[in-house]
């Protein structure tokens, strides 16, 4: 892990190449997080990799509701040389929920994208195929946002799909 | 009134966009489906293969058939009632997600591990990948039309959840890794039982070594099949033996090590080319060192506490209730509320027998999680297996699918 002053270098550095890229860096507990605008995610990803954070560990979303911006996507990269991790963190609002794709440059961002598309609704532009990953295709709602509620559906099986009429019919007919 | 509503499911699937292949006139291309319920998909994954005669052309992975939102029931739990769940997401490796979850919860609690605790759990985790890696061999063998390595592979994974019976009680999905610790500690006799599963298995590899390694059919069906090259696996985030079957030695356990790997002396094992034969031998060969961990983890084993004496993290023992006005409030508040977590985010990765499982927490301060994310993967790396089958015989992908070793209760959650 960079340590804080390591964080606040390339920070500076991001910052030289866009004047407000870097919103804002954390050093909790070891780890170092980059806070950056949506729009410059990919660049900041790409300059990261040129000092040598070339593998793109994992992509998730997170809530944080009911603060605002709402949305939060994390991107956990990793130096395999030096085994060096850093996280470069972007927050949108639930209304415009966009971040500009990362896949095209990191072929492994696809699921990952796409299941924080699934789950949380961010939309990221420039995503090749950007699909629900797990919930079926039809469905409504984004589940793992914290507003939405646990249990509520029924559990369809053989023996009650007739006493739930309806529920492939959805919401107002 | 209809059982079954009037859906055309290929039209809800519309939007899944097979890829576009150039083709003379005369070609003729089939689109088949595999599973989701099929034995060879290592549990319910679909597979839209588009096959021209039997060789593949494109495949897309479908995913979700076994999602159970175990991600969304974390944020409904106590920290330590979400061990349970995170168990079961990759069942066959529930040592390495309990391990996961707390580590990440005891960094954010900034809390030390006793070193009995730590060697207790890299010896079940070691046990564990063992026993992960026989159920790869035996299904992959099974897809190979290894029938006995499919029953012996078995039998010797039934030893080592003896063995978990034995320390815990359970033989899957334990809860034995708890933060701060371990449940309890090992019992009189499970260290002796270890030793006799340690000493014996190494012949029982020669064993499966004889049977597989010069039997013709298995060679032709792995030598040379489904090579793909390091830098396309590192770009799909392709970690665990499959990257290191390219010739890669990044393992954690080395690289960063965690819970006192740093004490023992193991080797990486590693392929050249990167097939499946690579892919085969590096599995089989970590399990020779995880042997070789667990006899040292034993011979070295601290004496000490197995759970940590924080009495706000971990429940006061038995034998205190009786007596400790105090240790009654604890227990108390531990089982009712649980415990609170400061505010942060931290992203904890392990080495699990399929590659790097990363745990993501996010605390808001409360005694349940705010978020917890798994980077399984079996999830980032069933993106690596369409470089890996295309332009191959759909016999090699059924192949080719066994020696990725997806779990599918890892990819959906």
């Amino acid at each position: 892990m960079p340590d804080a002053t390591g964080l606040e270098l390339i920070a500076g550095e991001l910052r030289e190449a866009d004047a407000d890229a870097v919103l804002d860096t954390l050093h909790f507990r070891g780890r170092a997080t980059l806070h950056v605008r949506p729009a410059a995610v990919p660049g900041t990803l790409e300059r990261l990799r040129g000092k040598g954070y070339g593998f793109l560990a994992s992509v998730h979303g997170v809530d944080y509701f009911p603060e605002e911006p709402r949305l939060g996507v994390i991107y956990e990269l990793l130096d395999m040389r030096s085994i060096d991790r850093i996280s470069v963190k972007t927050r949108v609002h639930t209304e415009d929920p966009h971040v500009p794709s990362v896949t095209p440059a990191w072929p492994t961002a696809d699921l990952q994208e796409r299941e924080a598309y699934d789950m949380f609704g961010v939309i990221f532009d420039g995503h090749p195929d950007l699909r629900r990953s797990h919930m079926p295709e039809d469905y409504e709602g984004h589940p793992q946002r914290r507003d939405f509620p646990i249990g509520g559906e029924p559990i369809l099986y053989t023996h009650n799909e007739p006493r739930e009429p309806g529920w492939w019919e959805g919401e107002g007919s | 009134m209809a059982l079954t509503p009037d859906i055309d499911y290929r039209e809800m699937e519309r939007s899944v966009e097979l890829s576009e292949i150039q083709h003379g006139p005369e070609d003729e291309f089939l689109t088949l489906n595999m599973g989701p319920h099929h034995p060879a998909t290592h549990g319910v994954l679909r597979l839209l293969t588009t096959l021209e005669g039997e060789v593949v052309r494109d495949v897309k992975p479908i995913i979700g058939y076994v999602h159970t939102g175990i991600e969304k029931t974390c944020e409904d739990k106590a920290y330590w009632k979400v061990i349970p769940i995170v168990e079961r997401m990759d069942y066959l490796s529930y040592y390495f997600n309990a391990h996961a979850f707390c580590g990440a919860v005891e960094t954010l609690l900034d809390l030390e591990v006793p070193p009995r605790a730590q060697y207790l759990r890299v010896i079940h985790s070691e046990l564990n990948r063992i026993a992960s890696h026989l159920i790869w061999l035996a299904t992959g063998g099974l897809d190979l039309g290894a029938m006995s390595v499919f029953w012996y592979g078995w039998r010797d994974r039934d030893q080592i959840l003896d063995l978990f019976e034995m320390s815990s009680g359970q033989r899957m999905h334990t809860r034995y890794f708890q933060v701060g610790g371990v449940m309890e500690d090992i019992p009189p006799g499970f260290e002796d039982a270890v030793r006799r599963f340690t000493s014996g298995f190494p012949t029982r590899l020669d064993q499966f070594e004889d049977l597989i390694d010069k039997n013709e059919i298995v060679l032709q069906r792995l030598r040379n099949v489904a090579a793909v090259d390091e830098q396309t696996l590192l770009g799909l985030g392709v970690t665990g033996p499959l990257l290191r079957a390219t010739g890669n030695p990044f393992d954690l356990r080395k690289a960063a090590p965690y819970s006192s790997y740093d004490h023992f002396d193991f080797k990486i094992p590693v392929g050249t080319v990167g097939d499946n034969y690579d892919r085969y031998r590096v599995r089989m060969a970590e399990m020779r060192e995880s042997v070789k961990i667990i006899e040292q983890a034993l011979d070295g084993l601290p004496e000490g506490p197995y759970i940590t004496d924080n009495r706000k993290i971990a429940l006061p023992p038995r034998h205190e209730l009786a007596t400790s006005m105090e240790a009654l409030i604890h227990h108390f508040k531990l089982v009712t509320e649980g415990f609170r977590v400061p505010p942060g985010e931290v992203y904890y990765p392990i080495e699990s027998p399929r590659g790097e499982l990363g745990c993501f927490v996010r605390s808001d301060g409360s005694a349940k999680p705010a978020r917890v994310h798994m980077r399984d993967p079996s999830f980032v790396n069933l993106q690596a297996f369409k470089p890996m089958v295309q332009d191959l015989y759909i016999a090699d992908l059924i192949a080719t699918l066994a020696m990725l070793d997806p779990i599918l209760g890892g990819i959906d959650r």
